[in-house]
């Protein structure tokens, strides 16, 4: 990587509208801390509350969705596997979330079925959904309700995005796009 | 009964649970990694507070944001409030949204839907 190259890097962050991003490993203090930048930034471009909310909840569930990938690969100690990458655009009025992150393969199968699933489903059966999860399934030993991707189909009110690339026997690229209109 | 207090954070609510008043409340935030761990003291205070619960007790939820993690704990925290809303003490839940802020107020409707308690769900400028 040439000197220059950081030049080309950030002036094609800045053709992708790219407002705010992070490489790296997930933290708990990471969200405090793109909550409080995005925050601001927000207040500049004069974004109303109920859109502020949503894009914040969208990035709550996906941070949480992240640390449950990342948990996996620690348990299975494929530490280079954890870092993980979050993109916040904002181009004509509409932010998106841009989400890329390892998962494992033996996953893929169960994430592809609640993704495909919130997608089939519009803002009222998203809500009917929602509630019966909420009261029926239990919890996992984690502690998360399995209900993240509801949550960020209901807050988006759009289709999400997704791709799995196939890396090895083991594992595959998560990437997940989300656009909050 | 002891009071039980939590100060907020970034992450978690200020949590005043009055067991004198009968006044139970969530301000701020709930979006911790690990809700069930944040919840878990204040589910065994309830427990605590369900032996000699106050004639009439008030839950005011004052929420900007919460996890779907939180949500969960938030229904366990009402289903448990729902053994003390019988002939003798009953519970009310105030819970408030921000002005335009009609994702907050569909979360209380949905918790108003699937949990047998009264709800209130009221509009403010500000949440706090």
């Amino acid at each position: 990587m040439a000197v220059t190259d950081v030049y080309d890097f950030y002036q094609r962050l800045e053709d992708e509208d790219v407002i705010l991003s992070f490489k790296g490993d997930f933290t708990s203090e990471l969200l405090t801390s793109f909550l409080h930048i995005l925050e601001a930034r927000m207040k500049e471009i004069g974004t109303d509350t109920r859109k502020k909310k949503r894009v914040f909840n969208v990035l709550i569930e996906s941070f949480q969705n992240l640390y449950h990938h990342i948990d996996v690969f620690k348990e299975k100690n494929l530490s280079f596997k954890r870092s993980a990458l979050i993109i916040v655009k904002f181009a004509a009025g509409n932010f998106v979330v841009r989400t890329g992150n390892y998962v494992g393969n033996d996953g893929i199968k169960d994430l592809k079925r609640k993704l495909a699933m919130v997608n089939a489903l519009d803002s009222d059966e998203l809500r009917g959904l929602y509630r019966t999860k909420l009261t029926k399934d239990p919890r996992s030993t984690k502690g998360t309700a399995g209900l993240g991707f509801i949550d960020i189909a209901r807050k988006s009110k759009s289709k999400l995005e997704y791709e799995f690339i196939e890396m090895d026997d083991e594992t595959s690229f998560f990437c997940l796009k989300v656009v909050i209109e | 009964m002891e009071k039980f207090s939590v100060t907020g954070s970034a992450k978690t609510p200020t949590i005043n649970f009055d067991g004198e008043t009968g006044i139970l409340e969530f301000i701020g935030r709930s979006i911790p990694e690990n809700s069930v761990e944040f919840f878990a003291p204040l589910l065994n205070w309830l427990e605590l507070y369900e032996s000699h619960p106050k004639e009439k007790t008030v839950v005011d939820m004052k929420l900007e944001y919460f996890n779907t993690s939180s949500s969960k704990c938030i229904l366990d925290f009402f289903k448990r409030l729902e053994k003390i809303n019988g002939n003798q003490t009953y519970v009310h839940v105030n819970w408030y949204f921000e002005k335009d802020d009609e994702d907050m107020a569909e979360a209380g409707e949905d918790y108003e839907a699937i949990v047998s308690l009264p709800f209130k769900i009221i509009e403010v400028e500000e949440i706090y």
